[in-house]
C-alpha cells in the first residue's frame, strides 16, 4: 500500500518535470466572446504539439490592459485598438502590436412580437430610430412600409440593451454611427454608451431574458447566443438595399466584401460592408500578438499556432456557432503573421 | 438591583469588605502574573495586536488607492460628479447621482419591507412560537441568509419580475397612479423588483440577529412585568425596548449588505442611469456599475470615474455605519435598559 504510493507520487513528479521540460506556457487574457473556440483551439492544438495554454477571458478591456502592462503573452478583443492604446503598448513593451483576426461575430436582434410572427425586417433608418426612441410604437409607418404583409399591433416598444460593457455593444453602436447622423453626433460608439432610452440587461442572457418576457421589445444579442437559443431575429437590409437574414455565410460574406479594400493592419470594422449577401452588423475579434515580443521562444510557438487557426483551426468554427474567416481574409491574415519576429 | 438584594439579606458593609479583600487578592495574583515572563502571554499579545491592525491597514490601504486612482476624475468633475446625472463613456463625462440615488433609495426600500416583517418573525419566534416550530422557522430563516445573491438574482428575473409585470404593477398604478410613486410603463424590471429582492436578501439577517437580541432580554424582566399584570403585548414591548440597541445593530448590518449588494440588484434593476420618482421606472446603482462597466472601461479618465464610484460607495458606507453607531449609543445613554 504505501510502496505503491510512493511510486506514484514518484511517476507523477516525474510526469510533473517530463512536462515541464518539453511544455511551451502561453498565457493570454481578454475576449469573452471567442472563449469557447479559442479553448477549443488551446486544448487540440495544445495536445498536439506540447503547448500549454493558460487563457483567462476577462473582457477585452482587460486583455488590452494586460497586454499593455505586458503581464501576458497575447490578449484578445473584440474591438480594434486605438491608436493611442497601440501608443501606449510601444512606449511601454518597446513593441508594435499586430492585430490577427481569428473568426467573426454578429450581432442579431431579436424582439418579442407574437403577433408579427417570424422574419420581421428592419432598416438601418427604422433601427436608429428605434434606439434613439424617435420610433415608439410597433404601428408606426415606417415599420409597417418595409413590413406591408405583418399584422403589427399598436404596442409600445421595449428597447433593450446590454447594461455591462461589451464587444457586442461595440459593434452594434459601430454600425448604428455609421447609419445614423444622429446616432454618431449624440451617441457616438463604445462598449458602453449613453443609451437614450431602455432597459439594460446584464449579458446576452440577460437582454434575451428581458426580450422574452416583454412583450412588444427589442434587443440586440451575439448571433451565436441567438442560434443556440432558437431566438427569433429581424432581417436587416443590407447597404446593397438587400434584406439579409444573419446566417454564418452572410458574415462570411461581409468579411469577404470587405476585404477588397482592407488596411493592411487588418483593423477594421465590418459593419455596413459590401456585397449583395452582406450582412450589416458584424466584426471581426482580434488576437493582440507583439511583433517584437521579448521571449522568441514563446513568439516561435505563437506563429506556429497562429497559422494552425488560420487553417486546421476555421473548421471548428462554424460547429461552435462563429463564422469562419473567407479565403481572402486569411491569406492577408497570413501575411500579418510573416510580421511576427521570431528571431 | 445588586445592592437592594443585598440590603435585604445580609449586612451590606460586612458584603463590601468581603469583596474589597478578594478584589485585593486578584490584584496580587495578576501583578505576579505580570512580573514573570510568560512568552505564550507575550506571543498572544503581540499576535492579537498585529491581526487588528492587518484590518486597520487594509482598509487605510484601500482608501489611499482608491483616492490615488480617482486623482484625474476628481480633478476634471471636482464636486459636480456627485450632484450631476450625465454619465457618458463615449464623450467621457461622468455624473454619479443616479447611482448615489439608486443605491439609497433601493436600500431605503429595502429596509422599509424587511424591518418589520424581520421584526415579526423575531418577536413570534422568541415570545410566541411554540417549541417545535420554533426551531424549523429559525432554521429556514437562517437557510435564505446562506443563499447566493445570484440565485437571489436568478430567481427575481425570471418569477419575481414577470409577476410585478403582469399583475402588481398594472393594479396598483391603476388604483393609486395618482401618486407619482406609482406611475409609469410597467416594465417589471425597476426600483421596487430591486427594493423588494434586496428585503428578501436582507430579512434573515436583520430577523436572525434581532431574535437572538430579544432572547437575550433577562427573564426577570418580563416575568416582572407579567408579575405586575400587563398582557404579552405589554411585556413583548419592554423586551422591544430593552433590545433596542440590538435591534437597530442588526438593520445596520442589514443596510451595509443592502447598500453593497451587486448581482441580485444588477439582474432586476434595468440598469438605467435615471432619477425617477416612480417606483416602477428602472433605475441604477453604484455596485451594479461598477460590475457592468468594471471590466471593459480602458480609458485613464473611465476608470478614474468608476473608481471615483468606489470611493463614493466606501465612504457612504462609512457615513451609514458611522451614523449607525451614533444612534446605538444614544439610545444606549438613554436608556438604563440596554447596558449590555
Amino acid at each position: 500500500m504505501k510502496f505503491s504510493k510512493i511510486m506514484l507520487s514518484m511517476v507523477m513528479v516525474s510526469m510533473m518535470f517530463g512536462n515541464a521540460l518539453a511544455q511551451v506556457n502561453l498565457n493570454g487574457a481578454g475576449a469573452t466572446f471567442p472563449y469557447v473556440i479559442y479553448s477549443k483551439w488551446f486544448d487540440v492544438y495544445g495536445k498536439q504539439n506540447g503547448v500549454l495554454f493558460n487563457y483567462q477571458s476577462i473582457g477585452s478591456g482587460g486583455g488590452i490592459k494586460q497586454v499593455t502592462e505586458g503581464t501576458v503573452d497575447f490578449g484578445a478583443s473584440d474591438a480594434a485598438l486605438t491608436e493611442t492604446q497601440m501608443q501606449a503598448i510601444k512606449d511601454k513593451q518597446k513593441s508594435d502590436i499586430l492585430h490577427i483576426p481569428t473568426v467573426m461575430g454578429a450581432v442579431v436582434l431579436t424582439y418579442n412580437l407574437p403577433e408579427a410572427g417570424k422574419d420581421l425586417r428592419l432598416t438601418p433608418d427604422v433601427l436608429a430610430q428605434i434606439y434613439l426612441g424617435q420610433i415608439t410604437n410597433w404601428s408606426d409607418a415606417k415599420i409597417k412600409a418595409v413590413n406591408p404583409e405583418k399584422n403589427l399591433p399598436n404596442k409600445s416598444i421595449i428597447v433593450i440593451h446590454r447594461s455591462d460593457g461589451s464587444g457586442t455593444t461595440n459593434i452594434f453602436t459601430d454600425y448604428l454611427k455609421k447609419i445614423s447622423k444622429t446616432w454618431a453626433v449624440n451617441i457616438g460608439m463604445g462598449t458602453s454608451v449613453s443609451w437614450p432610452v431602455g432597459l439594460g440587461g446584464k449579458g446576452n442572457e440577460g437582454v434575451s431574458g428581458l426580450v422574452k418576457q416583454s412583450s412588444g421589445s427589442i434587443g440586440y444579442v451575439e448571433l451565436a447566443y441567438a442560434v443556440k437559443n432558437g431566438l427569433p431575429y429581424a432581417s436587416l437590409k443590407n447597404k446593397d438595399g438587400n434584406f439579409v437574414e444573419p446566417t454564418f455565410d452572410a458574415v462570411s460574406a461581409a468579411a469577404a466584401g470587405g476585404a477588397k479594400n482592407m488596411p493592411a493592419d487588418l483593423r477594421v470594422s465590418l459593419t455596413d460592408a459590401d456585397g449583395k449577401d452582406s450582412y450589416p452588423i458584424c466584426g471581426f475579434t482580434w488576437l493582440l500578438i507583439y511583433k517584437n515580443g521579448p521571449d522568441k521562444n514563446k513568439a516561435k510557438e505563437i506563429v506556429k499556432f497562429l497559422r494552425w487557426a488560420m487553417t486546421d483551426g476555421q473548421a471548428f468554427a462554424k460547429d461552435l456557432y462563429y463564422a469562419p474567416l473567407p479565403a481572402p481574409v486569411v491569406k492577408l491574415t497570413e501575411k500579418r503573421i510573416d510580421l511576427i519576429e521570431t528571431k | 438591583m445588586m445592592r437592594q438584594w443585598g440590603a435585604r439579606t445580609f449586612d451590606c458593609r460586612s458584603f463590601i469588605i468581603l469583596m474589597e479583600s478578594v478584589q485585593a487578592l486578584q490584584e496580587k495574583l495578576d501583578l505576579r502574573q505580570r512580573t514573570s515572563i510568560n512568552t505564550g502571554d507575550l506571543l498572544f499579545k503581540n499576535l492579537t495586536r498585529f491581526f487588528a491592525a492587518v484590518i486597520l491597514v487594509l482598509v487605510v490601504l484601500m482608501a489611499y488607492e482608491m483616492v490615488q486612482s480617482s486623482g484625474l476624475s476628481w480633478k476634471k468633475f471636482g464636486w459636480s460628479f456627485f450632484i450631476t446625472s450625465t454619465w457618458d463613456p463615449v464623450q467621457e463625462q461622468y455624473g454619479a447621482l443616479p447611482f448615489i440615488y439608486g443605491t439609497l433609495v433601493s436600500s431605503f426600500l429595502a429596509l422599509m419591507i424587511a424591518v418589520p416583517l424581520s421584526l415579526g418573525i423575531a418577536v413570534f419566534l422568541t415570545e410566541m412560537a411554540p417549541r417545535w416550530l420554533e426551531q424549523p422557522v429559525s432554521f429556514f430563516v437562517e437557510l435564505l441568509a446562506g443563499i447566493p445573491s445570484i440565485v437571489y438574482g436568478v430567481w427575481g428575473f425570471f418569477v419575481m419580475v414577470p409577476w410585478l409585470r403582469e399583475n402588481v404593477e398594472p393594479f396598483v398604478s391603476d388604483k393609486l397612479g395618482w401618486i407619482p410613486l406609482f406611475r409609469g410603463t410597467p416594465y417589471g424590471v425597476g426600483m421596487l423588483a430591486a427594493g423588494m429582492i434586496l428585503s428578501i436578501m436582507v430579512l434573515p439577517i436583520i430577523a436572525s440577529i434581532s431574535r437572538d437580541v430579544i432572547r437575550a432580554v433577562p427573564r426577570a424582566q418580563r416575568e416582572a412585568a407579567l408579575a405586575l399584570g400587563s398582557t404579552r403585548w405589554q411585556s413583548t414591548r419592554i423586551a422591544l425596548a430593552y433590545s433596542r440597541s440590538g435591534i437597530i445593530g442588526a438593520i445596520i448590518l442589514g443596510l451595509g449588505r443592502a447598500i453593497g449588494e451587486t448581482m441580485a440588484v444588477t439582474m432586476v434593476i434595468g440598469n438605467r442611469p435615471t432619477i425617477s420618482a416612480s417606483l416602477f421606472e428602472p433605475g441604477y446603482t453604484m455596485a451594479s456599475v461598477l460590475a457592468n462597466e468594471f471590466t471593459e472601461a480602458t480609458s485613464d479618465m473611465y476608470i478614474s470615474a468608476l473608481i471615483e464610484i468606489a470611493l463614493t460607495l466606501f465612504i457612504i458606507t462609512i457615513i451609514v455605519n458611522s451614523c449607525a453607531r451614533l444612534l446605538v449609543w444614544s439610545v444606549t445613554r438613554n436608556s438604563g435598559a440596554a447596558r449590555s
